[in-house]
């Protein structure tokens, strides 16, 4: 499994791309969904206090902004999502650019999928300092090598922005 | 106008308890990049890289780190601009 990572004056290129990692590209902004995931929710919407009241308003005139402005990039990367390029028919061999002007928006989702996912399995520091599992065989070794393949990108970002 | 000048003094009260100086606190948590983490301080406080870096590494290290204080407007309005960039952000009072 080989992904390519080229600079290009617009965009970060990503090419070479088999099915699965189109696969796990489309996933980036379900994967930020916290869905029915309590942990994940309370992760991406946290509190900013440990009084009770001050935490009430914060849910409330807080949270929705939050809300709004996580949906805003997620949408910005759904439609980038809609820009594979497969230039050679008979192999699976697809390429994709992430373009420079929505690099916040992508490593933001990136960063609601990584900690949705990371709080919906529980995985441990030790897991996530690791370099991903060794063998793909259950659906939470699949969610891991998701939040290590969607931080290997967001390294590729913030070089590219000289982080 | 009794009642009116009591609501006066009350405000005046509450008014002073949100003057306490607040600290703003970011908490590690094991998923942020240390290379993402110090992008948002560079971005949100305007820090250099190496204060920034220093912050970055008392997260990671000692498992939090006060990134500013002042009062609580400001410092609500940073941990927004925080938990937007999705950091564990809180507010304390400052003792």
């Amino acid at each position: 499994m080989t992904v390519e990572v080229t600079r290009t004056g617009d965009g970060l290129r990503l090419s070479r791309l088999d099915l699965f990692f189109v696969e796990l590209l489309r996933q980036v902004p379900v994967s930020a969904e916290p869905g029915d995931s309590e942990a994940a929710r309370d992760r991406l919407y946290p509190s900013a206090t440990s009084d009770p009241r001050a935490s009430e308003d914060w849910r409330a005139y807080v949270h929705p902004e939050l809300k709004e402005f996580f949906t805003s990039a997620s949408d910005t990367v759904r439609e980038d999502l809609e820009n594979f390029e497969h230039l050679d028919e008979t192999t699976d061999n697809y390429s994709f650019e992430i373009p420079a002007d929505h690099f916040d928006q992508w490593l933001n989702v990136l960063n609601q999928a990584r900690l949705s996912l990371a709080a919906r399995f529980e995985f441990q520091e030790k897991e996530m300092s690791q370099n991903g599992p060794r063998t793909i065989e259950t659906v939470r070794d699949l969610s891991l090598f998701q939040v290590h393949f969607y931080g290997f990108l967001q390294e590729c970002l913030l070089q590219d922005l000289g982080a | 106008m009794g009642n009116g000048e009591t609501t006066v003094e009350k405000e005046t009260s509450t008014e002073s308890a949100l003057d306490v100086p607040w600290n703003v606190v970011v908490h590690n948590d094991p998923v942020n990049l240390m290379s993402y983490v110090t992008m948002v301080f560079q971005r949100v406080f305007g820090f250099s890289k190496d204060r920034a870096k220093k912050h970055m590494l008392e997260v990671h290290q000692l498992g939090r780190s006060i990134v500013w204080t002042g009062v609580r407007e400001p410092a609500e309005s940073y941990v927004e601009q925080l938990q937007a960039y999705l950091l564990l952000a809180t507010l304390e009072k400052a003792e």
